[in-house]
């Protein structure tokens, strides 16, 4: 029925852009953070052995009755009101047929024409200051498919395999689909409008807590469907959906990469095929998939196992009342409390710096000394090890108390910044506390005022040039002496200090 | 209701990923038809003015809290499955479709 192909061609980006205008559609699941699955008890921990987090309900056995989870209904609504969404008074769900092993019912949960949330927008900020306000459709409550392994093909993909192995313990974890409406306008933007828009989206769902959102575990997901249309046309061109597209960086690349595949086919005469397209992360590729079934081949009913959903007015109050701030808010709310440039502020914020640097100031450090920590060495590790800062700190149980600590430390005198550097690479080596470390390693500044100036002396002798230059007013010359005072008290000295005497000495 | 065509029927087989040959196709057309007509018997039912409903109890909002309870043991969950592989439900190759 469809055959894997990486040779499509594609059109040049500036061509594309002369010659078409793309409409964009995004598809987000979100998997909830509760912690039984959407109609069960069983758990919903991630990477537990295979099939140890199954029932009766979730393995779809005869005679099994679902009970929809409170917190997964709650959320749902609290998802749909920080999109500005309506919430439905009253809704069911509906099963989705289809036969597939990865649902063992023969059927998915989820809701058809009747969404919990509906008629939304979220406001997107771009790098540039530009806010695209994109159209919320539906956010709909569902219930995720178990885990498929295609095994016995060279690969271990579909294709090839000879049978495929089934887990089920992610079938029937609570699942949000967040629908946009066709989004018009975008034009050569419409790449980092999607890449911005998912960062918008995975921000605030982090912020209402309602999911880890992490794009690499497949706890967010991302459709990306694409269609484009000669410019200055009205008609809809036919659209792709690319599956499970899981970076923030792959949403971006893979709208730019289908919107060239499109224009290279519409350009020679030919049309797009309504598929899905399968987007391979290694080489920036699409390849197709499968047919895309239509709406009524799902054969869509009301779930008669379930009984309506209608939440009350008091109940949606109570829970919109519980909102978090929004995200875009709390970050003006920060940089002007913080001082940060707009690019200091962006570097943190994209580094996920943000909850960590305001744990840090709460701990007592000036703002610019909590960015100043987590964006150094424990970034670079960090980025070494491939997960984001918040991660490595919590792997290496480094907390903002002990970067507040380590501060401290420089501020009250005790160490300098080469010191504090040195004792941050104990804490990050698991050595301890900062004070711990500075104690284990006999880390002080030297107080002592002789055994400073009996080093100033020894350096001022033995730079007589140095030491003429600056009684004759040159007083950039005093960093040489500076550093050789330094290295004379092995680092120990107090750089400030130092300076005070060998001015007082050369008296200038 | 317009009539069961022998595309309809083929097209159900393949969405239900039934291999159904001529022959068989064939009768199931004729089949399903009569059960068609029979069923269409409730198109005659006077509804008037009745709501359609889908559950006969007039409830809403039944919910579970959010708390876990026993899953089954693997080898429970695995009992029934045809064939079983690292504590897997091992299943034939999904068609060249995906």
């Amino acid at each position: 029925m469809s055959t894997t192909t990486s040779t499509d061609a594609i059109l040049g980006w500036d061509e594309t852009l002369a010659a078409y205008e793309p409409v964009m559609g995004l598809e987000v699941h979100v998997e909830l953070g509760t912690a039984t699955k959407m109609f069960c008890g069983c758990p919903t921990t991630f990477g537990a052995d295979p099939n140890t987090q199954v029932c009766p309900v979730c393995l779809g056995l005869p005679g099994a009755l679902p009970v929809v989870n409170e917190k997964g209904v709650e959320s749902a609504i609290r998802i749909g009101l920080a999109l500005n969404c309506e919430i439905a008074p009253w809704c069911r769900f509906a099963r989705k047929n289809y036969f597939y092993p990865d649902m063992p019912k023969n059927f998915q949960t989820s809701q058809y024409d009747e969404p919990i949330a509906f008629g939304g927008h979220l406001d997107v900020e771009l790098e540039d200051g530009t806010v695209y306000r994109v159209e919320i459709e539906r956010a709909h409550m569902e219930e995720d498919t178990g885990k498929s392994l295609h095994v016995g093909g060279a690969t271990g993909r579909i294709h090839g395999a000879t049978h495929s192995l089934v887990d089920y313990n992610r079938a029937g974890i609570p699942l949000i689909e967040i629908v946009t409406k066709p989004m018009f306008g975008a034009g050569e933007r419409a790449p980092e409008i999607a890449r911005a828009y998912v960062a918008t989206l995975r921000d605030l769902l982090r912020a209402l807590d309602v999911s880890d959102v992490k794009m690499e575990q497949g706890s967010m997901r991302c459709d990306v469907n694409v269609s484009l249309r000669p410019k200055g046309t009205e008609k809809l061109g036919t659209r792709t959906e690319t599956k499970n597209v899981n970076s923030l960086r792959s949403v971006e690349r893979a709208v730019r990469y289908e919107m060239q595949r499109h224009a290279a086919v519409l350009a020679s005469g030919g049309s797009i095929v309504q598929e899905t397209r399968h987007w391979h992360e290694d080489t920036g590729l699409t390849t197709a998939g499968r047919i895309k079934s239509d709406a009524e081949d799902y054969r869509y009913f009301p779930e008669p196992d379930l009984v309506p959903v209608a939440p009350t007015e008091e109940a949606v109050e109570a829970l919109r009342a519980s909102l978090p701030e929004p995200p875009a808010q709390r970050r003006k709310r920060l940089q002007a409390a913080y001082g940060f440039s707009d690019l200091e502020m962006r570097d943190a914020i994209n580094a996920g710096l943000l909850d960590l640097i305001e744990e840090t100031v709460a701990a007592g450090a000036s703002a610019s000394a909590a960015r100043k920590w987590w964006s150094g060495e424990i970034a670079r590790r960090a980025n070494g090890e491939g997960v984001d800062v918040p991660t490595y700190a919590a792997q290496l149980a480094v907390t903002p108390a002990q970067v507040a600590e380590l501060e401290g430390l420089v501020t009250s005198g005790r160490l300098n910044d080469a010191m504090a550097r040195q004792v941050w690479e104990g804490v990050l080596a698991g050595e301890g506390s900062p004070t711990q470390v500075a104690d284990a390693r006999g880390l002080q500044l030297v107080r002592d005022s002789g055994a400073l100036e009996a080093a100033v002396d020894a350096v001022i002798a033995a730079n007589p040039d140095v030491a003429q230059k600056i009684r004759e007013g040159k007083v950039q010359a005093v960093g040489a002496l500076i550093g050789q005072v330094m290295r004379e008290m092995r680092g120990q000295g107090d750089a400030a200090a130092a300076r005070e005497v060998i001015m007082a000495r050369l008296g200038s | 209701m317009p009539d069961l065509t022998r595309d309809d029927v083929a097209h159900l087989a393949m969405l239900a990923r039934i291999d159904l040959s001529d022959a068989e196709l064939d009768k199931m057309v004729g089949e399903l038809a009569v059960i068609l007509e029979s069923v269409a018997t409730v198109q005659q039912a006077p509804i008037g003015n009745v709501e359609p409903m889908s559950h006969p109890m007039p409830l809403v909002n039944v919910t579970r809290p959010d708390v876990v309870r026993p899953s089954l043991s693997p080898q429970q969950a695995l009992a029934g499955a045809p064939e079983v592989d690292e504590q897997r439900f091992s299943v034939p190759r999904i068609l060249d479709e995906d």
